[in-house]
């Protein structure tokens, strides 16, 4: 019998083992999941990316939940993500705010021009200070904001239809019954 | 002929100015952006605390070694938070507060990271109970066989 521990204690760490390969395949062990989820989003005043001049702040967002998206012309992954904004971009419920991360102004609009234009709104952070506050680690990330200005739901790399249809449509709908 | 010692030295002493160049451009090279620090004492205080925390984009580097464009924006923010008057406390805290406790390379000690700071103790006084035992067991039971003879011990030694 106690020839058999070694083998017990074998198996045991390959189920260890196998475990971890299975969670590996199951969680994105690049994501760090935000501490800001159910906080009030940090206080921004932004410009415009059509007009600097105007500036949209937390506060005259209030009111109306939106979904901020992150993206920048020279992020990979938002080219890869921006046909799904095209298309699920109108139908998700709530206003598209597009959040331009460390990019030229004239290399957005440009990239803008050439694959569409998804935003309602487009608001731009050149040196990346306000992503900071927003625990912005690499675009593309998505916020959801409810009416308070409270941070529901973030997505950490590109909205994908499955992602769009598993996870940021029941959170859309769930802000949805709270608002009488 | 007298002059030759001397252009010896000459030529060693261009040798070791040449050397000492070398290793500044290293040390310069560790400065991936430079900083307007104060003195030297804040320069090591930036660098022990960028080496705590963790650059989110290469997730096995730290702030102080990352190139990445993220970490170096992080570095600049932990420049002005120092500059501000913050603790290391209080700037380790803003980066959590922003990018969750996964920024610090020393998981804080708390009721869901008890597994992680004492797991590694438990392993190793479950397999140091498992080792007394055994060695108990065994000398218990080859102290009688031992005047049997030899073939008892054999089968005892065999794992």
């Amino acid at each position: 019998m106690s020839r058999l521990v070694p083998f017990f204690g074998f198996m045991l760490l390959v189920v260890l083992f196998g475990f971890g390969i299975w969670w590996n395949t199951q969680h994105d062990q690049r994501e760090v999941p935000s501490p800001l989820i159910n906080k009030p989003a940090p206080a921004y005043v932004l410009p415009k990316l059509d007009d600097p001049a105007q500036t949209v702040s937390r506060e005259s967002m209030l009111g109306k939940p939106y979904l901020i998206n992150v993206f920048a012309s020279w992020c990979i992954a938002c080219g890869e993500e921006h046909p799904v904004l095209m298309i699920e971009g109108q139908n998700i419920g709530v206003p598209l705010v597009g959040y331009n991360y460390k990019d030229e102004p004239d290399d957005a609009k440009a990239w803008l021009a050439r694959h569409g234009n998804p935003y309602g709104l487009i608001i731009a952070d050149r040196d990346g200070r306000t992503a900071i506050d927003f625990g912005v680690y690499g675009a593309p990330e998505s916020f959801l904001v409810d009416a308070k200005g409270v941070i529901r739901y973030k997505r950490i790399g590109p909205l994908t239809p499955a992602v769009i249809e598993k996870e940021l449509k029941p959170a859309i709908a769930a802000l949805a019954k709270e608002t009488p | 002929m007298g002059d030759r010692p001397a252009k010896r030295r000459f030529r060693h002493r261009a040798q070791g100015a040449l050397l000492l160049l070398f290793f500044a451009g290293a040390l310069f090279a560790q400065a991936i952006d430079p900083l307007p620090f104060k003195n030297h004492a804040e320069e090591v205080r930036f660098q022990q605390l960028t080496r705590q925390l963790r650059c989110l984009v290469c997730q096995n580097e730290n702030l102080a070694d990352s190139n990445a464009d993220l970490a170096r924006d992080l570095r600049r923010e932990v420049f002005q938070l120092m500059q501000s008057g913050k603790s290391d406390d209080e700037i380790k805290q803003y980066l959590v507060d922003r990018y969750s406790d996964f920024v610090l390379y020393d998981p804080p000690v708390q009721p869901s990271t008890w597994l992680l700071w004492f797991g590694p103790l438990l392993i190793l006084l479950a397999g140091a109970g498992v080792v007394v035992v055994t060695i108990r067991k065994r000398s218990r039971s080859s102290a009688p066989p031992a005047s049997n003879g030899a073939s008892a011990n054999d089968e005892g030694d065999d794992w």
